[in-house]
């Protein structure tokens, strides 16, 4: 998706009006041509001021938001304190970590897998993790005959509370595409192949259930305390676009970073 | 509507691009405006259904140009407009022209986390009883509404067969429009990937929440 490197420069804006100027996340690498800041026919003369000319000029929609953010504090419709908080909720405390302690305890007590596959709602909502885009949860496990996928192929709705916002990937076209139809191949994009003979069933959060898969455990873990399963659970792996790592994966990777 | 958002089975988008340790945020705008529309759909002012008829009400070329977030400030400046509480010239200055709507809700940071752990749970009571049972064969509607549905355009006219039944909830096609919740029976459907596509499929199964007036009994 959207260049890292912030590539508000590579469009000259003096064609666009307001409503249709914007830095496309398109791919073509970095050649921006700096010279090109023509904004004599929009309407953000008024901002000026706020370009940084050492190279970090605000993009457009960078001042989109601010000047949208700036009149809404100043209408008294939001609380400034309250969109901090909105982000350090989601920069820490809700993300796939809720999801992985989901998983792992599902793998180590069959009692709360046999809940969480009966009533995921409520029995997410007992380790904490509840509200905002995950409401009304269902979990549905894959199996050696069946793999889960789950794909929201209208817009982007994806269960926050376990898995936190959804990678750029998942708000996509190619996935939001291609999903339903060729999931094989979509998975062979993450490098996963699975035997053929393995069904898969695609999930199209047309409503407000959100959807969270519980993936196999990896053999060889028998004994695992959750603390250690959890390092085997990838975030992917509970939108059904990975499999959990396996032991050996995971020895490769923590040697990888010694 | 029959947009360019309903993207199912759509080809020629090529592979999906995944970022190695991909960043919560890609540029220092976007958490900025992921807390305003958290904030401002917590007033209440609208519905997740009319934000969604907006956001997917945009022009295609645009749609298909901008990231997700840049889609969500796009469809935040219409639901302003559109709600009555900004005015044109006030949706690119940085401060008010004329004074706010009265009496809009506002999100407080101390409410901020009951108010997310709490969502907006779509499910209601309902006096009505479910028209189909589980395991019944169905045909989803051949429809085109030009407003806002939940109805994915690959899986219209169709047959499946309900393999859950998730209570009354909040119809959206109402909804968006302003009409009213008019709670519907929700069904998970399943159909066959060879009813929707023929053999040019790798999946087996689609399974997709479909609200009862999209069905109809298969004699």
């Amino acid at each position: 998706m959207a260049n890292a490197s912030d590539n508000k420069s590579t469009h000259d804006h003096h064609s666009h009006d307001h409503g249709d100027s914007h830095d496309h996340h398109d791919h073509h690498g970095h050649s921006h041509d700096h010279h090109s800041h023509d904004h004599n026919s929009h309407d953000h003369n008024s901002h000026d001021h706020q370009h940084d000319h050492a190279g970090s000029e605000l993009s457009e929609i960078e001042l989109r938001v601010r000047a949208l953010e700036s009149l809404l504090i100043d209408k008294g419709y939001v609380d400034p304190a309250a969109l901090d908080a909105l982000i350090e909720t989601y920069e820490t405390k809700v993300g796939p970590r809720n999801g992985v302690r989901v998983v792992a305890k599902a793998w180590s007590d069959p009692a709360y897998k046999k809940w969480l596959l009966e009533d995921a709602t409520a029995a997410i909502a007992s380790l904490g993790y509840s509200g905002r885009q995950g409401e009304h949860m269902v979990v549905v496990a894959n199996t050696p005959e069946e793999h889960n996928m789950v794909v929201c192929t209208l817009c982007s709705c994806y269960p926050w509370p376990v898995l936190g916002l959804p990678p750029a990937w998942y708000k996509s076209a190619p996935y939001r595409s291609r999903c339903v139809i060729d999931p094989r191949g979509v998975l062979k994009d993450f490098g996963v192949e699975l035997l053929s003979e393995t069904k898969i069933t695609v999930w199209d959060s047309t409503a407000e259930i959100r959807y969270l898969v519980l993936p196999m455990r990896p053999e060889g873990t028998e004994g695992w305390s959750e603390e250690a399963l959890s390092e085997l659970i990838t975030r992917n792996s509970m939108i059904g676009c990975d499999i959990a790592r396996t032991p050996a994966q995971l020895a490769a990777a923590n040697g990888a970073c010694l | 509507m029959n947009g360019v958002h309903d993207m199912g089975g759509m080809q020629g988008y090529g592979p999906v691009i995944v970022e190695e340790n991909e960043p919560l945020f890609h540029h220092a705008w976007e958490p900025r405006a992921l807390a305003i529309v958290l904030a401002m759909g917590a007033t209440g002012k609208w519905n997740i259904d009319w934000s969604r008829s907006v956001r997917e009400s945009l022009p295609p070329a645009l749609y298909l140009s901008i990231d997700y977030y840049q889609i969500w400030i796009e469809a935040l400046e219409r639901l302003l407009l559109q709600a009555g509480l900004v005015e044109p010239q006030e949706i690119h200055a940085d401060k008010a022209l004329v004074p706010p709507v009265e009496g809009v809700r506002k999100l407080l940071k101390e409410n901020v986390v009951a108010t997310l752990n709490k969502g907006g749970p779509t499910e209601r009571v309902t006096e009505s009883t479910a028209k189909f049972s589980l395991g019944q064969q169905i045909r989803t509607r051949k429809m085109n509404p030009a407003t806002h549905t939940r109805l994915p355009h690959y899986c219209r006219d169709k047959l499946g067969v309900i393999t859950a039944i998730h209570g009354a909830h909040v119809y959206p096609d109402t909804n968006a429009l302003r009409q009213g919740e008019q709670p519907q029976w929700l069904y998970t459907v399943s159909f066959d990937a060879h009813e929707l596509w023929g053999a040019d499929t790798t999946a087996s199964s689609v399974r997709v929440d479909c609200w009862e007036p999209y069905l109809m009994a298969v004699a």
